[in-house]
């Protein structure tokens, strides 16, 4: 594995991150990717948004 | 507490909804229908249970959810559903078709602002619902146990007897699919 991030890779620890702890490293390399990437920011933004959603349709559907 | 006559009106009022996640769940409609009745049941057996303290429909959802919980534990392996071998390619297919060759994104992404607007709106919602009934049988019913019924991994796994690996790849192609869905029927973005 290269030491920078490709996008591919940095969508798929964005997404692994809500489900297990990263490592250190795996941290250390996203944020890098993170800081020079505005489209992986933005796709890790849309994460946090489908997140959101989900906890709001799981408590109350959604809908109050 | 509220009325009775109150009470069964605003459960009848629920009673759409409430199908509809369990059927985004469960993607059978008889053990949709099983579950929502067996919920409104429970509500209306003991009606003093509901305290107040949440409002009704966040106590009904919870009930839902239990039950749900209780369906997948009691015959998750039996009522598994298998996606074809085909929509297993397709599946990495679409992984592959938003990037590069060198692991680009083919299109950046778009800022979405922030979510408390949008997370205020109803239709935005519905759009959701809308996007999660596209998913693949299995990706979805795995992806509502991890973010609708918020089930640890470990557990998903347990109840779908599925590896670790395989339960991130599917939330991963979950969440890639839903932001596609909801870039273009929400957030207008076009592909170009």
């Amino acid at each position: 594995m290269r030491f920078f991030y490709t996008c591919k890779q940095a969508h798929q620890m964005l997404s692994e991150g809500m489900d297990r702890q990263l490592s250190v490293a795996e941290r250390a390399q996203l944020k890098l990717h993170l800081s020079m990437c505005r489209s992986c920011s933005n796709f890790s933004g849309q994460m946090r948004l489908l997140r959101e959603a989900m906890k709001k349709m799981s408590k109350d559907g959604g809908a109050e | 507490m509220t009325a009775l006559p109150e009470l069964h009106r605003q459960l009848d009022e629920m009673r759409p909804a409430l199908l509809r996640f369990a059927l985004l769940q469960l993607r059978n409609p008889t053990h949709a229908e099983d579950v929502v009745q067996e919920a409104l049941l429970a509500v209306l057996e003991k009606p003093d249970n509901f305290s107040g303290k949440s409002s009704l429909r966040t106590y009904v959802i919870g009930i839902l959810k239990f039950k749900i919980i209780d369906l997948l534990r009691l015959s998750g392996r039996e009522i598994q559903l298998s996606d074809s071998e085909d929509s297993e390619q397709s599946e990495a297919d679409l992984i592959d078709s938003l990037f590069r060759a060198d692991g680009h994104t083919q299109q950046e992404a778009s800022a979405w602002g922030s979510p408390h607007g949008t997370l205020e709106q109803k239709d935005f919602f519905r759009t959701l619902e809308i996007c999660l009934e596209k998913l693949p049988a299995q990706t979805s019913r795995v992806f509502m146990m991890r973010e609708w019924l918020e089930l640890s991994t470990e557990e998903i796994c347990k109840e779908l007897d599925i590896s670790t690996s395989n339960l991130w790849v599917l939330l991963y192609r979950a969440r890639l699919r839903l932001r596609e869905c909801l870039d273009l029927n929400w957030f207008g973005n076009l592909a170009k």
